[in-house]
């Protein structure tokens, strides 16, 4: 058997545009999310929560909520069972907010919750929260950073103490004060909201005392399971959690958050199953966000447009008891050939609740800084905004010293340029008309990290010709069923049709959540690792099986490509796994594995130093290479400099991801991406009163997000790209990265459309007619 | 939302006797505006009328002009022929509003009545003079980007209504049919329908607790049939109008011998603007009278914080729309 690395095996259905598996589930019904399904005996659970987003509850009336039929309990800090542990006792699974509401009197944001009923009906339940009355002695809150009672302050750490809240490379500062080009500005990005289309739900079922199962909306079941765990104080066997469906997370659902342990006390208390969903106004209060931040970016270049040196800060709101804030400089860091860098982040603690990752958190906000800056020093000295990106061209990643696992970026400009037409552009800012608009087309470069990763996976196959693999990831949405099907159709040589792939299930093989785009990447490795075991125990018994041709050969003279075993120097001498197992008269092999994704991959197949005996170059490279996707946006917009709306017109999207499993939902998901990042963009924008501390616009007809007459025609590409080191199909994460860029992309056509820089997000009409009030 | 007893209507005098006999009930045609701020608690009833039943239907020209029945869905009306025949504003106004699956549901009746998007009414959380009077309006400190700059009061800053039918309808002064529990019908022009705040924001319109509106008359005039509606915001669909203009003009021998402008979005209720027509009535079109009619149009706006930006873009939206029904 070969070494488990990547082959360029031969494939059938794995790149090919297949159409969803759950596709019919889902468009006739018969998918249920976390939300439908009951079990005999589900009553409902309502979260009332904050009205103010500072101060203590004096009391609390329950008296004529009580009156509502079929009331089962009505839950108070006064009176709802505590958790064997908080949040913050918490180590491994930490949930994203260490503040768990509903264990004492105190209230620190807007929304947070202060009661939960449980009734027989949603409807008693959600009337009876209404009629609680809850008095409070509320206080003055802050309400972000920019509130005059904020104090920033440097938090040495950020994301639970995983990163440096200052990161320095080479003589950044001085680098910058001798720079021919100095180039400073600021960036705001307003709060954003995750805003999936199905809300976050629970469904806690105690079956004893000591066993649970819930039917949660999560990213990660492996996640909500340990967490639970840990919070209740019982070992995580005992806790199964289920995720068939997602309608959407974007990062959301990728944490721990309040609401589930408070279901999961309650149901316990009141010895029912109990069902409960956020409402879409609580979603903007009890699953995190993007956190209202302001970068301020100091880039320094040579004359010729060279980059010198970044020097980046960030200041953003925090909650009262977490650090978090995403992490822009990472891609600052490594985006470009520039010697000298660093990154400082400030915070301000404030009444709202811990923000979290939401998608490409980091490199949508930082690139978005970066990418202007960069339009701006390229435009000043009369370069070409893809020139001067091909001048900065990293070779190598400038943040660690290494080589690339990979890196296409290149073609993803030149192919990018081509289907856009870029150099019919015209580089003078405000010439482009077309009636009564302006048009300006703009670009920018994406990038997101391959995070290291590994799981497990399960393969049987059956003799019958059919096979059933499970791995405990989950599909938010974007393919997981259908893209493991084709890896498992082609591992087996069997057709799609013949597979059953199983995910979202603690019960099932332990593997990584939908998130950091690791999910495709590892869950595929993890499939070929459980395949393999099948393939090694069919070579074992074909070699000892009269009947085949493979009878009496070295198990290592033996390959299996497409479900076929074959004599690797006679490939013409073989049989299918099935014929053997068929012969054999079992009726089914089971096999399993671990498949990684990323560093701990390159370090299990080319050791430590990430160097591969049978590779051509013979690189020696201490810690291996640095892995990342990378791509190219391109955004054509045409801007009313009368009322100052933006219209995207046309969008390019070329992407280098290593190997595509499946051409269509890899493009969707392009295409979402792009998508996402045009609401970030032009609409996204939660806004948070200064007084009350207190969303106001927290519901979709509020929150803008894009709809289809807000979306051209997106075309994505993806270039070939063939990476060893990653992973074993050779598969990079693509989630975040087609988000990564877009914003920067749309200001900077906008900016060759009317000469404005727009530094801050959303780009309303509102900020469009001021700066065009402003000279050019 | 609260528990609440349901009736169907089958004759208007059963809805509207059932209305003056219980202060705390509501009609019901589609309920897209009803149901949603009831789901909030803005709005408690315990009693819902349906009034879909009554026979407030058709869309037919009269000598007075098009009889829109009050209980015509949206789409319908936005798509009819004599509507956007005769009246592009109307079509446009409708068919630019809310989703498609709301204009299914939604009544015209229901439209005109519909409330203010203002974040602070809709959220029990937040004081607010409109839906709590005497409570204090946050919105005049606070997130008041969406909200009105033109005959707003201290108590109440909304754009009371937030649509876009009732733009169109004001610029074309249009007629309210309106009939009460003793079966008296009254016309109201809907100009003098919609309440200014002044310091009683929880009054937004003349109806009375026992009326119904049963039709809306629009004039044909040659300004109608030369009229177009123009809509401003940042998403394309599904969005309320950051500023709007609903425009007519009739040019003869290359002078504006009528003119009808209301502005969207901007105002506390929907602005007629008669500073506006005067300074067209009698001139040439150009941009410049154009801009001059806008700039008379806003000469009154009290902007706050977020919403300043109101007053140029009404004014240049304004301009566009004359500039595109004169072209």
């Amino acid at each position: 058997m070969e070494t488990n690395q990547t082959k360029n095996a031969p494939t059938n259905v794995v790149g090919k545009p297949m159409d969803r598996v759950d596709g019919p589930a889902k468009v006739t019904g018969a998918a249920r999310y976390s939300a439908e399904i009951s079990v005999p005996g589900t009553v409902y659970g309502v979260l009332k929560t904050s009205t103010i987003a500072k101060g203590r509850i004096t009391s609390i009336d329950t008296t004529r909520a009580a009156k509502e039929p079929g009331i089962l309990n009505i839950f108070t800090h006064q009176n709802l069972p505590k958790p064997a542990k908080t949040p913050k006792q918490v180590e491994k699974w930490r949930a994203a907010q260490s503040y768990l509401p509903m264990q004492d009197d105190q209230v620190q944001y807007a929304g947070q919750p202060v009661a939960l009923v449980v009734a027989a009906t949603l409807e008693a339940a959600t009337q009876a929260a209404a009629l609680i009355q809850v008095t409070y002695q509320a206080e003055a809150p802050i309400d972000s950073f920019h509130d005059p009672k904020a104090e920033l302050f440097d938090p040495q750490k950020i994301q639970q103490g995983k990163k440096d809240s200052h990161v320095v490379r080479g003589n950044p500062q001085q680098a910058y004060d001798g720079a021919a080009i100095k180039h400073e500005a600021t960036y705001v990005h307003a709060i954003n909201h995750h805003s999936p289309m199905e809300p976050a739900a629970t469904l806690a079922v105690w079956e004893g005392a000591d066993k649970l199962t819930v039917y949660e909306s999560s990213q990660n079941v492996t996640m909500h399971q340990g967490a639970l765990a840990d919070l209740l104080g019982m070992p995580r066997e005992q806790i199964r959690v289920v995720t068939k469906y997602i309608g959407g997370g974007f990062g959301c659902k990728g944490s721990f958050w309040p609401h589930t342990i408070l279901t999961v006390l309650a149901a316990k208390a009141v010895n029912r199953p109990v069902k409960l969903v956020l409402t879409r106004q609580q979603m903007f209060t009890g699953v995190g966000h993007r956190e209202d931040q302001e970068q301020t970016l100091k880039m320094g270049a040579t004359a010729d447009g060279k980059l010198v040196s970044l020097v980046h800060t960030k200041r953003a709101t925090t909650s009262p008891w977490d650090n978090y804030t995403e992490s822009n400089g990472k891609i600052l860091d490594m985006l470009y050939a520039c010697p000298n860098y660093s990154t400082t982040y400030e915070l301000a603690r404030a009444n709202v609740m811990t923000s979290v990752w939401m998608r490409a958190p980091g490199e949508a906000p930082g690139s978005f800084a970066l990418e202007s800056s960069l339009d701006d020093v390229a435009n000043q000295l009369g370069i070409d905004p893809l020139e001067i990106r091909l001048r900065n061209y990293a070779d190598h990643d400038y943040s660690n010293n290494k080589p690339w696992s990979s890196k296409s970026l290149k073609q993803c400009y030149t192919r990018g340029a081509e289907l856009f037409g870029w150099d019919k552009r015209n580089a003078k800012p405000g010439q482009n008309r077309k009636g009564r608009v302006l048009v300006g087309h703009g670009m920018a470069t994406a990038s997101y990290p391959v995070h290291s990763s590994q799981g497990t996976a399960r393969v049987r196959l059956f003799a019958d010709g059919h096979a059933v693999v499970e791995a405990g990831a989950t599909d938010l949405g974007t393919g997981t069923y259908t893209v493991m099907t084709q890896v498992s159709a082609d591992a087996l040589g069997l057709p799609p049709e013949k597979i059953r792939f199983e995910l979202g299930d603690t019960r099932l093989p332990t593997a990584p959540g939908s998130g950091g785009s690791v999910a495709a990447g590892t869950v595929a490795s993890s499939i070929m690792a459980a395949a393999e075991d099948v393939w090694d125990k069919v070579v074992k018994m074909a070699v000892a099986d009269k009947k085949s041709p493979l009878y009496k050969a070295k198990p290592a003279d033996v390959k299996v490509e497409l479900g076929r075993m074959f004599l690797i120097k006679d490939p013409k001498k073989g049989e299918t796994l099935l014929a053997t197992l068929g012969r054999s008269g079992q009726p089914d092999i089971e096999g399993s594995g671990t498949g990684k994704y990323g560093a701990g991959y390159e370090e299990k197949n080319f050791g430590q130093n990430g160097a591969d005996e049978n590779n051509d170059k013979k690189e020696k490279v201490s810690g291996g290479h640095s892995m990342h996707s990378f791509g190219a946006h391109f955004c054509e917009v045409e801007v009313d400099p009368d009322l100052g709306t933006v219209r995207i017109t046309r969008w390019v999207g070329v992407h280098g991801v290593g190997t595509v499993l499946n051409l269509k939902t890899a493009t969707s998901q392009m295409t979402g991406g792009a998508i996402y990042g045009i609401g970030a963009a032009l609409m996204e924008d939660t806004f948070r009163d200064p007084n009350y501390a207190r969303y106001t616009n927290a519901d979709l007809a509020g929150y803008h997000v894009p709809v289809n007459a807000d979306i051209p025609d997106i075309k994505v590409e993806f270039v070939p790209e063939t990476d060893p080191y990653i992973n074993y199909l050779g598969v990079k994460g693509i989630g975040e990265l087609g988000m990564v860029g877009v914003a920067a992309a749309v200001g900077n056509a906008i900016f060759n459309a009317t000469g404005r820089r727009m530094r801050s997000l959303p780009i309303t009409p509102d900020k469009v007619l001021e700066a065009l009030r402003q000279p050019a | 939302m609260n528990n609440f007893s349901y009736i169907q209507a089958d004759k208007a005098k059963e809805a509207t006797t059932a209305k003056r006999d219980d202060k705390s009930a509501a009609f019901i045609a589609g309920g897209t505006t009803l149901l949603d701020l009831m789901k909030l608690n803005v709005e408690n009833h315990d009693q819902l009328i349906d009034v879909n039943m009554l026979p407030f239907r058709g869309i037919e020209m009269t000598k007075n002009g098009l009889r829109i029945g009050a209980l015509e869905r949206m789409s319908d009306v936005g798509e009819h022929p004599l509507v956007v025949q005769n009246f592009p504003a109307v079509s446009q106004s409708l068919l630019l509003a809310a989703s498609a699956q709301l204009r299914n549901m939604a009544s015209i009746g229901g439209n005109v009545l519909q409330r203010t998007r203002c974040g602070y009414f809709r959220d029990t959380a937040f004081p607010c003079n409109k839906r709590e009077p005497g409570t204090g309006c946050p919105a005049i400190e606070g997130d008041n980007r969406n909200l009105a700059i033109l005959g707003t009061s201290d108590a109440c800053i909304a754009t009371s209504y937030p649509g876009d039918l009732s733009v169109a309808l004001v610029a074309l002064d249009a007629v309210l049919t309106l009939e009460n529990a003793k079966g008296k019908q009254r016309e109201v022009p809907i100009t003098k329908f919609y309440l200014l705040p002044g310091s009683t924001p929880q009054k937004e319109t003349v109806l009375e607790d026992d009326e119904l509106i049963v039709a809306v008359t629009i004039p044909q005039t040659a300004a109608a049939q030369k009229s177009m509606y123009l809509k401003v915001r940042e998403r394309t669909s599904y969005a309320y109008a950051l500023a709007s203009a609903a425009v007519g003009l009739e040019v003869q021998g290359g002078v504006i011998r009528a003119a009808k402008v209301a502005l969207g979005g901007v105002g506390a209720q929907p602005w007629r603007s008669p500073e506006a027509e005067k300074m067209l009535v009698g001139k040439a079109p150009s941009e410049a009278v154009f801009r001059a009619a806008a700039e008379a149009a806003l000469r009154g706006a009290k902007p706050r914080e977020h919403n300043a930006f109101k007053v140029e873009m009404a004014q240049n939206t304004l301009v566009r729309a004359l500039s595109e029904v004169a072209a």
